[in-house]
């Protein structure tokens, strides 16, 4: 494992975007982030700006114009950065996907590094898929 | 004494080095309080440094339109600030005999500039929370600076001296009701001086994302992370120094140990206003100072001056 590994699996910064989402997954986002779970224990922060982070938080369903956007905001992030998709809408589209306006999953955009199904997911599943994805950083099995 | 203990000196000990590692400590007492406060467990010892070292990993992005020079060496002119602030106290702690009279103003205006950094760094990324987060940050230290430095004039006025070791040598100065009122404005001045809350208008990270820090990324920011570290040690150790007779090192080992209990009964203040005050909006933080804060900074110097 290398020191650069290492380094960005202990001290994550975690940037929330939220794409139209119905706000169940961003009411558990920030449930995640109470004292209750605790998760500063690991090194994960929430931070206000893209520049700053090391994992985006993508929720909702992204319809033609705000894909652009998503697209965007990834190019912002300073790399390497990781990606979750969290809930059922931003992995598959959910019950969007015969809608007008949805466009396509965000793995067609930028990509995903996991995927996080629910509707919404419950705070331990998010903490279940982030230490996945340390353990898949650090190329464990 | 040669050039190369000199530089020895600005560095590692105790310069850059040393205090980059003091102010990551404290800033992990910081987090560790505030977890506590909060019924948390907090982040492990080495999270600050895991912090810092991972910035120095990321890419740097530079947006365009950037005054890019500007942009980039914004936070070293802050960081070093710190650490020749540090270094100064350090060594009136230290080597008492070697300093020059007139270093306490040296530190005041040293102390400064990692604010000015700041406001330099935010306007030359270009961005407008950045240039908001900027001009909070200039509106605060035009409103915290006159407190501060008639704060710092009431032991000055006591010893008669500008020199930080007679200060450290003299009686300390809160054993006078003057030194009192005059140590009670200089927390709040310095809770300012960090913008930690209930003055972090600058920062504001829901309504500004991040403010004067929003555009910065990798290395600069971690440089930025540190310098506010270091400025989290060096400013309680400099109140320390000013209104308490700082750490005595010719004495043995207990008041060594008494000198970094007074410190880190200091930061522990710090780190209880920061989790029990909201934020002000910064018209009000600036009436605040410039209202009773600056009035009562007044009253210290003029009850120093009748020598109460």
């Amino acid at each position: 494992m290398s020191f650069a590994v290492n380094m960005l699996t202990r001290s994550l910064n975690v940037f929330h975007l939220g794409g139209s989402a119905c706000n169940n997954c961003d009411i558990e986002i920030i449930d995640t982030l109470t004292p209750r779970y605790d998760l500063e224990r690991f090194g994960i922060t929430l931070v206000g700006s893209v520049r700053h982070a090391d994992v985006l938080l993508v929720t909702g369903v992204f319809n033609k114009k705000s894909a652009i956007r998503l697209k965007r905001v990834y190019q912002e992030a300073a790399k390497p950065v990781v990606v979750i998709a969290i809930g059922a809408c931003a992995c598959t589209g959910n019950m969007f996907q015969k809608s007008y306006n949805w466009d396509v999953p965000v793995d067609k955009y930028i990509p995903v590094d996991a995927y996080l199904p629910g509707c919404p997911p419950k705070p331990e599943a998010m903490i279940m898929a982030v230490v996945k994805l340390v353990k898949k950083l650090r190329g464990a099995k | 004494m040669d050039l190369g203990y000199l530089i020895l000196q600005v560095l590692v000990f105790p310069g850059l080095l040393f205090t980059a590692v003091a102010g990551l400590i404290t800033s992990w007492v910081d987090r560790k309080v505030t977890a506590r406060v909060q019924m948390r467990v907090g982040p492990p010892f080495l999270q600050p440094f895991y912090d810092v070292l991972k910035l120095m990993i990321k890419e740097t992005c530079i947006p365009a339109g950037t005054a890019r020079g500007l942009f980039l060496s914004a936070p070293l002119f802050g960081m070093a600030a710190a650490a020749l602030a540090s270094l100064l106290i350090w060594r009136a702690f230290l080597v008492p005999g070697q300093t020059f009279s007139g270093d306490i103003i040296v530190i005041l205006y040293l102390l400064t500039i990692p604010a000015v950094s700041v406001i330099l760094g935010s306007f030359a990324s270009q961005n407008p929370l950045a240039s908001l987060g900027g001009s909070r940050e200039m509106k605060l230290l035009l409103a915290y600076e006159l407190p501060f430095v008639l704060a710092i004039l009431v032991p000055v006025i006591h010893t008669h001296s500008i020199r930080l070791f007679d200060l450290l040598a003299a009686a300390p100065a809160v054993y006078k009701p003057s030194g009192i009122i005059a140590f009670a404005v200089a927390i709040i001045c310095m809770q300012a001086k960090l913008t930690l809350v209930p003055f972090d208008a600058p920062e504001a990270e829901t309504e500004l994302t991040g403010g004067a820090y929003v555009e910065y990324s990798g290395p600069p920011l971690g440089v930025f992370k540190l310098t506010r570290a270091m400025m989290l040690f060096t400013m309680p150790i400099f109140l320390v120094a000013i209104f308490c007779n700082g750490i005595a090192f010719d004495k043995g080992a207990l008041p060594i140990l008494l000198g970094v209990l007074k410190y880190l009964g200091l930061v522990v203040v710090v780190v209880l206003i920061r989790n029990t005050a909201p934020r002000l909006r910064i018209d009000q933080a600036v009436k605040f100072f410039w209202g009773p804060v600056t009035l009562a900074a007044l009253v210290a110097v003029i009850a120093a001056f009748l020598g109460w």
